[in-house]
């Protein structure tokens, strides 16, 4: 069942991509009129109060800056590097294991996902664990309609992921970054929460190779790393599943990861974030608690302290 | 006539001034490119580490200075405090742009400073480079007498907290910051270690 969710952004409707390449153009002129306000006017005029109310309309990121500044550890650790090696990633075939607590196991094509699934557009806040954040129009279905597909168990409690692992075309994978594959898993809770959902686009385009091609899992209001990419493995369990950055600093990086503007890195803050594309004299912004998605997301974790399980 | 002697005799007729003119043109052209979006849709950090990552590679020069006299019979002497102030100078510019342009909240930076390991080991290697850019000069030299070389020796330090500020900031096991610091630690293996004869080194 789709559309489950109303995006609270704007800009719901498709626009063209012409509009959206020469926005800031547009609202640089607009800025210097004095004649706009709100939250997109943040890193342009000085002295406007930041956003912090979670339906402030946000302007998406351009498509040049969502494609020219990504984390892919799989294609080198600089922000340059997947936009530069990731294109010699083959994504077609593409094969989805599925397995373990589900009644259909087996390897889904890409194909066959997508001819099952219904692609919807959300405009999703996207927060990264090393405080910059970008606005991301997505194209992509609800995680839980694949799940579905599947038929997810009731014993089971948690959904885990793996990542591509195909050094010929990966050199960043020659360096034990962290440990190869990159996996990553979420409480079945999280899976099935409508706002989670597995992007297969952005702006109406297919996914780019270095945002996670041909399909990647986005989770909002959780640090980017827990959105893992070119995905080729999905197994239904009982038990929390290891996670890449987890295994690799446990001090550092929680399985949870939930955005939390109070809860700090142990090496910096997460009180605040630099929204990608205000240029080098941007100011940073506070950080919403669970990225803006309180309302619908902080009933998952009712009761449990968030420092602890960060 | 060898090697070494060509470049020492090209060396000779270099001007410190082209020195510090060559290592400072990158400082404003690569402001000028952050600020015309041409360092990519993250400018601040980009510009940051560019400063800061010059910096290191200033004070590798500068500790390159003594092996290559004492095992190639290069003698870049003279050029030492010209690298080491122009160290100094990109470390002050990495500084600020992370002060005014990164964090640029007063209270974030001193709880920065405090709470953050690799943010103090970073602050620590630019105080202690304070005394040696005060004391780069000819009067200090004199005034200080053999005082001077052992407070110069501070430079050892900064460059260790240069090397251990880079591998903290690294998220996972990058290979960058290895490099400085094997670099790093060699250099300073050299001190540990120097030629039996200085006049073996001079005689090739």
């Amino acid at each position: 069942m789709a559309n489950r969710w109303k995006n609270t952004l704007k800009e719901s409707d498709a626009t063209p991509e012409s509009v959206y390449l020469n926005r800031r153009q547009i609202m640089a002129g607009l800025a210097g009129l004095g004649a706009i306000g709100g939250a997109a006017s943040v890193g342009l005029m000085s002295g406007s109060k930041p956003a912090v109310a979670s339906t402030d309309p946000l302007e998406p990121n351009t498509l040049e800056e969502i494609t020219s500044y990504n984390n892919f550890y799989e294609f080198g650790t600089g922000k340059d590097d997947p936009a530069r090696y990731a294109d010699q990633m083959t994504t077609s075939p593409w094969t989805v294991k599925v397995d373990g607590m589900v009644d259909r196991p087996g390897d889904y094509t890409f194909e066959d996902i997508m001819a099952k699934m219904t692609i919807e557009e959300r405009i999703y806040r996207f927060r990264c664990v090393e405080a910059w954040s970008m606005v991301i129009p997505w194209n992509g279905f609800e995680l839980a309609d694949l799940l579905e597909l599947a038929g997810v168990q009731s014993s089971a409690k948690y959904i885990a992921f793996e990542t591509l692992l195909r050094p010929e075309e990966m050199p960043g994978v020659n360096f034990p970054v962290l440990d190869w594959p990159y996996v990553e898993g979420l409480r079945m809770d999280e899976a099935m929460h409508p706002l989670t959902m597995m992007a297969t686009g952005i702006y109406g385009r297919d996914l780019p190779n270095q945002n996670g091609a041909p399909l990647r899992l986005v989770v909002p209001w959780k640090y980017g790393f827990k959105s893992i990419k070119s995905i080729v493995g999905i197994t239904a369990m009982d038990q929390e599943p290891p996670t890449s950055w987890n295994k690799s600093q446990p001090r550092e990086y929680g399985f949870y990861s939930n955005v939390n503007p109070e809860v700090n890195h142990p090496r910096w803050s997460q009180a605040s974030e630099r929204r990608i594309g205000g240029g080098l004299f941007a100011k940073r912004v506070p950080t919403l608690m669970f990225n803006g998605y309180e309302d619908e997301v902080a009933g998952l974790y009712a009761g449990m302290d968030l420092r602890a399980h960060f | 006539m060898s090697m070494a002697d060509r470049l020492n005799g090209v060396a000779r007729k270099v001007p410190t001034g082209a020195v510090y003119l060559l290592f400072l043109l990158p400082a404003p052209w690569f402001f000028y490119l952050a600020a015309n979006g041409q360092m990519g849709v993250e400018p601040i950090n980009t510009l940051e580490r560019k400063y800061g990552e010059m910096a290191l590679q200033l004070l590798i020069l500068g500790l390159a200075i003594t092996p290559l006299r004492q095992y190639l019979g290069i003698n870049l002497i003279r050029f030492r405090r010209a690298i080491g102030l122009l160290a100094f100078a990109y470390v002050a510019m990495h500084l600020l742009v992370w002060l005014v342009l990164d964090v640029g909240i007063l209270s974030q930076i001193w709880a920065d400073i405090l709470k953050r390991p690799y943010i103090t080991v970073g602050m620590g290697g630019f105080a202690l480079m304070i005394p040696l850019a005060i004391t780069s000069n000819n009067m200090s030299i004199r005034k200080l007498g053999p005082k001077w070389r052992k407070l110069h020796r501070l430079t050892y330090g900064v460059v260790l907290l240069g090397a251990l500020h880079f591998l903290m900031l690294s998220k996972g096991f990058q290979l960058e910051p290895l490099i400085y610091a094997a670099l790093i630690g060699g250099l300073l293996l050299t001190r540990l270690a120097p030629p039996k004869s200085m006049e073996r080194a001079r005689s090739t």
